[in-house]
């Protein structure tokens, strides 16, 4: 487990403001590709931020993003105020989704956000409390060899 | 560092510092340093914004010369369907090639029938790829380049067809080489072009590929010559010319042509820088997978507004949707038999033999440590600049400029902002040099008294 780490950047992410939808990740990837970091590695964590980033627009009131990076690994935690979630377990499976209609009709909530960012994560953990928010967890190893 | 072939230059004799390339670069790739403008090669995709912008003519562009023609013992032009929305909707490919031919060449080919044979093959890939989507077309140098330097990740998207000018090129070559029996290279083949950026593929193909084209003449530089000679020509019977159109080739020259005539469904056409890269950083965030693929333009409209075009790009879009509109109604196509295109495409006649290959941009240091460190030191010199992009310092924005300074290509000094506080800065240290002489003039026993004025202050 990687304890500290050399960069920190933290956003903030406002629930319900689609207009600026998506520039967290933008501005992650942004950074992530100046640091001479491998793109395949980039695009995951551009992926999984992104996905926690929408979660915030879609879901809760507001939130924070925070990007921590070292040698070894790139840590993207988000903490949000909002309804929580229910059941993770329900949530983490594809295609499970609580999105409105009026989301859904705008091409988001496909029930795919939370299993996408599993998929892309080295380690993604998730904790919920209903009617206070969530947190997420989400490390991305650097060297594919750090995993064990 | 490597070195990367472009097709824009400054003339530094005409540049004269006005910033306006700078401002409109849309990579960020121009600075101005000593007061003329620099290309920084890495960033550049040759999409010819700058061209346009500037008033004194200072960019040059690499096209080949009319006189080039004499080079070759047999000459074949090859122009862009874009050459043909430039002209009169009563004048016709089959007049305007034969324009060409009036002004110095020997023969022509008609790029629109390629065009139309690698649609096809493009809609056979399509059948039987499963990779990851949506696929991304290569029609565009200057989109391919955007996406090897600013989406790394995205090369694999790149669908992996051969470009039509070097196939008709190669084709031209075997072709005459043996029906006039000279050799490959007495023939020359040149690419009448609407942008700048078509000269990479001829002079920097994007694989190691051979190119056989010969050269690249700009359509600004032909039309002048073209004009006079189309207004001699014998307007015929139009009929005759509409039934040899080849109608999937002819819509290559717009965004969203090639999608319309060949009836795919799930195809989306953008063009203009600021939209593809809205969608390209959509692509890359895992949407639009349900797309089949994305045709993009850098030039808004497509290849009719590349910036060696003259005609306006919108009246031109509408000319070649006109004569789309006119060929449907007639259902006239005239292209390739699509048999044989199949049988082509199964020989892998249209493969590229190459992948595309990432040329991401250099990071701020090769080593992760520095390069954590120098981003703390950019963001700490953004945090203290104005943040107004003024220019000045002859970087495009604030933030484009804290990186010069910490790569080492700037001072923060050159930023305007900074003159005042400088300015305070040397006016005390002045007035205190001043202090010290003036208490020096006043002789000696006085010591007391400017210890303790030091002291105040």
């Amino acid at each position: 487990m990687v304890s500290r780490y050399d960069l920190s950047h933290a956003f903030g992410i406002k629930g319900g403001n689609f207009a600026k939808a998506g520039s967290v990740s933008i501005d992650i990837k942004e950074i992530l590709r100046e640091l001479g970091i491998d793109p395949a590695i980039v695009r995951r964590a551009a992926i999984a931020a992104y996905e926690a980033e929408m979660n915030v627009v879609m879901y809760a009131d507001k939130g924070e993003m925070v990007l921590r990076l070292n040698p070894k690994a790139i840590r993207i935690t988000l903490e949000d105020e909002g309804p929580g979630i229910k059941d993770i377990e329900m949530a983490m499976q594809e295609g499970y989704s609580t999105a409105t209609e009026e989301i859904r009709e705008m091409g988001f909530g496909a029930g795919m956000g939370l299993p996408n960012i599993k998929k892309n994560a080295d380690v993604f953990e998730l904790k919920s409390t209903v009617g206070k928010g969530t947190s997420y967890n989400i490390i991305i190893y650097l060297n594919s060899t750090e995993k064990t | 560092m490597s070195h990367y072939f472009h097709s824009v230059s400054v003339d530094v004799d005409k540049c004269d510092g006005r910033r306006r390339c700078m401002r409109v670069c849309p990579t960020q790739a121009i600075r101005i340093r000593n007061g003329k403008a620099v290309i920084l090669e890495e960033k550049c995709i040759d999409c010819g914004e700058c061209i346009k912008a500037c008033p004194n003519e200072a960019i040059v562009v690499l096209t080949d010369p009319i006189g080039e023609l004499n080079r070759f013992k047999y000459t074949v032009a090859v122009p862009s369907p874009a050459l043909y929305a430039q002209f009169g909707r009563s004048i016709l490919p089959d007049k305007i090639l034969a324009g060409l031919k009036k002004i110095g060449f020997d023969d022509t080919h008609d790029l629109a029938i390629t065009c139309g044979d690698t649609s096809l093959a493009i809609e056979h890939f399509l059948e039987e790829y499963s990779g990851p989507k949506p696929l991304i077309s290569n029609c565009c140098p200057s989109v391919v380049s955007l996406i090897q330097v600013r989406y790394p990740q995205l090369v694999d998207h790149i669908i992996p067809i051969k470009l039509p000018k070097r196939l008709a090129a190669k084709e031209i070559k075997e072709r005459k080489s043996k029906e006039l029996g000279l050799k490959p290279d007495e023939i020359g083949t040149f690419y009448i072009t609407p942008c700048p950026v078509k000269m990479i593929a001829i002079k920097q193909p994007p694989s190691e590929e051979e190119c056989y084209l010969d050269g690249a003449i700009s359509i600004a530089d032909i039309y002048g010559p073209l004009l006079s000679a189309l207004e001699s020509e014998d307007k015929g019977n139009y009929r005759k010319s509409l039934e040899s159109i080849c109608i999937l080739g002819i819509g290559w020259a717009v965004a969203g042509g090639m999608h319309r005539t060949q009836g795919l469904k799930n195809v989306l056409d953008v063009s203009g820088i600021t939209e593809i890269i809205t969608t390209f950083d959509d692509i890359e965030r895992g949407k639009l997978q349900n797309v089949d693929l994305v045709v993009a333009y850098t030039c808004p409209q497509g290849c009719v507004g590349g910036s060696l075009t003259v005609e306006n790009r919108y009246i031109s879009y509408n000319k070649i949707l006109r004569l789309l509109e006119t060929l449907e109604q007639e259902n006239i196509e005239a292209c390739r038999d699509k048999r044989e295109i199949r049988e082509r495409y199964r020989r892998k006649y249209f493969h590229m033999q190459q992948k595309y290959e990432p040329r991401p941009i250099q990071a701020l240091d090769e080593d992760l440590g520095k390069a954590i460190k120098k981003r703390e030191k950019k963001q700490r010199i953004y945090d203290s600049l104005p943040k107004v992009d003024c220019g000045i310092c002859g970087a495009p924005t604030c933030l484009t400029f804290a990186e010069d300074v910490v790569k080492g290509d700037t001072q923060l000094s050159d930023c305007i902002f900074n003159v005042p506080s400088r300015f305070k800065e040397l006016t005390s240290e002045l007035s205190r040099l001043l202090d010290t002489f003036g208490s020096m003039g006043e002789g000696k026993g006085r010591k007391p008294r400017k210890e303790k004025r030091r002291k105040k202050s």
